[in-house]
């Protein structure tokens, strides 16, 4: 039994946890919602260390504790803020893995025979099995991410009955660690649940991704909310139930702003081949201009809309960007910056990008609020983007992003798409917006391109 | 509380957490999508507590071994999860010189 001032610091942490999130979902409260999280959190795990004087292995757990925190202090600063989403994704990994360990631990102190009721034995199976999904599934996603792999699906015959198996078998040995708990059926368990997280990611192609670390992200808030019945613990109970509600209903938002289902994101690529789109360039013909040509365009066009994409922050070109806009707002051109919801690599990735190159905040406009735009606009200027611009997700039942909502771009009067080469984007399928005849293509690298489309501008 | 079975009490924690988990970020604008799911990622690190607590009472050193590993990664979970949300929050915060009154050239 826990001393009762520590259930009420506990509480207290619980308390503070549904503070974070409730701040971190309003602009303007967010950055101290984290604070309050991450002072709970340290609270939360410091207590151990007060309330009981049977605390094993203490300097151990407090070197431990230490490499565990510099290496999430180096990660977190080093990281590009381009490759955030796969830093998240591997952090996610990390706690599920983190959770199946415990789960496992608890397991063996158990071992012997020991009264537990069978819920528990279920909850600790649970956690066993959903935490090594969540830890081999995260890791997929980042090596997706990181391009150490291909983004696209990977589908194999064997698939959907390697998982049907995978699944009943993780059913048949939890019954069994119900029935005679013991370490080996633990192990099982846990192998098996490292087999599901590698099934269930392999198949979804890259522009999916997002969705799955938010839902495996959502798979280790259970976990650990399991963890904390099993060791009877309110506060990991609370937290973990908190990140688990709260990530489901926002993996269903992030879908929802993609138009997509999460079964189709996670199944669709089993069902059959229609999200394995095109990986080769096209040949078919296309209007180019060089920068000089699209400088003109730009520089005496009443209202500019831009749609950035994940190409332009991998180019680094947020900034130079940032300086043609403002000098074609000097000369008073009307320019906005038009955001997908899925810009970028996540939800909202896209701001976090453009901030970073001190772009204001106001020229930043939804999808919903610039879309009827578009029509009254003279030119669009597309760069590094591709899926959210592509009249496919309008017109091709049996494309890949066939529902999700796009912006409006072939409703302006010339749309200028600068684009490396004629190779289709994440979600691997053919732009019809590039042959449209108001479309003149603009190749070259982002940066690059946009240094000299800036220096055309400036001398006209 | 003697008359409250247990798991009866367990679940209600559980079942109300869902509720407030949910209503808490029912309204949240998808700009922030990224940096919520990143804090929520953070905070199921707290699994460090639960990772302190199974190894701090065990002996055999194999489970030590393990619990040490799940230390480790529980903390870069917890700590990196907070580093890089605050991260991301900070470029969100407005600069105090162009913010509020110079914007009338967009809308």
């Amino acid at each position: 039994m826990i001393d009762t001032w520590a259930q009420y610091v506990f509480l207290f942490c619980g308390v503070a946890f549904i503070l974070a999130l409730k701040g971190l979902s309003g602009p303007k409260t967010a950055r101290n919602g984290n604070l309050v999280g991450a002072a709970a959190a340290v609270i939360a795990c410091a207590l151990p260390f007060f309330y009981t004087n049977n605390l094993k292995h203490v300097p151990l757990i407090l070197v431990a504790i230490v490499i565990g925190t510099i290496g999430g202090v180096v990660g977190a600063r080093r990281v590009q803020m381009t490759q955030m989403p796969q830093m998240v994704a591997l952090f996610n990994g990390v706690g599920g893995g983190a959770a199946a360990l415990v789960a496992l631990l608890e397991l063996h102190q158990i071992g012997d025979g020991a009264n537990i009721s069978w819920f528990n034995l279920a909850a600790t199976a649970f956690t066993i099995v959903v935490g090594s999904v969540s830890f081999a599934g995260s890791v997929v996603t980042f090596a997706k991410l990181q391009e150490l792999m291909t983004s696209r699906p990977v589908v194999f015959p064997g698939l959907p009955i390697a998982f049907g198996g995978s699944f009943i078998a993780v059913i048949v040995f939890s019954v069994v660690l119900v029935h005679s708990p013991g370490m080996l059926v633990g192990i099982v368990l846990a192998l098996l649940g490292l087999a599901i997280g590698l099934l269930l990611v392999l198949p979804v192609g890259g522009a999916d991704v997002p969705i799955v670390i938010s839902l495996l992200n959502a798979f280790t808030g259970l976990t650990v909310a399991a963890g904390g019945y099993v060791l009877a613990n309110t506060v990991l109970l609370v937290a973990g139930t908190l990140v688990g509600a709260s990530g489901t209903f926002l993996t269903l938002l992030m879908a929802g702003a993609m138009g997509r289902s999460v079964a189709n994101i996670l199944f669709g690529a089993l069902k059959g081949g229609s999200t394995l789109g095109a990986g080769e360039a096209s040949d078919r013909p296309v209007k180019s201009v060089g920068p000089e040509d699209a400088a003109i365009m730009l520089a005496y066009a009443e209202k500019v809309i831009i749609v950035p994409g994940y190409g332009l922050a991998v180019a680094q070109a947020q900034h130079t960007l940032r300086e043609l806009v403002d000098v074609l707002v000097a000369r008073g051109t009307e320019v906005d910056y038009a955001i997908h919801p899925v810009a970028g690599r996540m939800p909202g990735h896209m701001n976090v990008l453009l901030a970073e190159a001190q772009v204001p905040y106001e020229q930043l406009i939804e999808m919903d609020e610039i879309n009827d735009d578009f029509k009254s606009t003279d030119v669009v200027l597309v760069v590094g983007a591709n899926d959210v611009v592509n009249p496919a997700a309008r017109t091709t039942p049996s494309a890949p992003i066939y529902g999700m909502p796009i912006l409006n771009a072939d409703a302006a009067k010339q749309v200028i798409f600068m684009k490396r080469s004629m190779r289709p984007g994440f979600a691997g399928i053919e732009n019809e917006l590039l042959f449209e005849p108001t479309t003149s293509l603009l190749f070259g690298d982002a940066k690059d391109t946009l240094g000299k489309l800036l220096t055309a501008v400036k001398a006209l | 509380m003697s008359g409250i079975d247990p798991s009866v009490m367990w679940l209600t924690f559980f079942i109300l957490s869902v509720f407030v988990g949910i209503e808490v970020i029912s309204k949240v604008s998808s700009t922030l999508h990224t940096p919520l799911m990143s804090g929520a990622n953070a905070i199921h690190g707290i699994i460090l507590l639960g990772a302190i607590i199974v190894t701090g009472e065990t002996d055999n050193a194999l489970a030590t071994t393990v619990g040490l590993i799940a230390i480790v990664l529980a903390s870069v979970n917890m700590v990196g999860g907070f580093v890089v949300t605050d991260r991301m929050l900070q470029m969100f915060v407005r600069k105090p010189k162009k913010a509020e009154p110079t914007e009338g050239a967009s809308k």
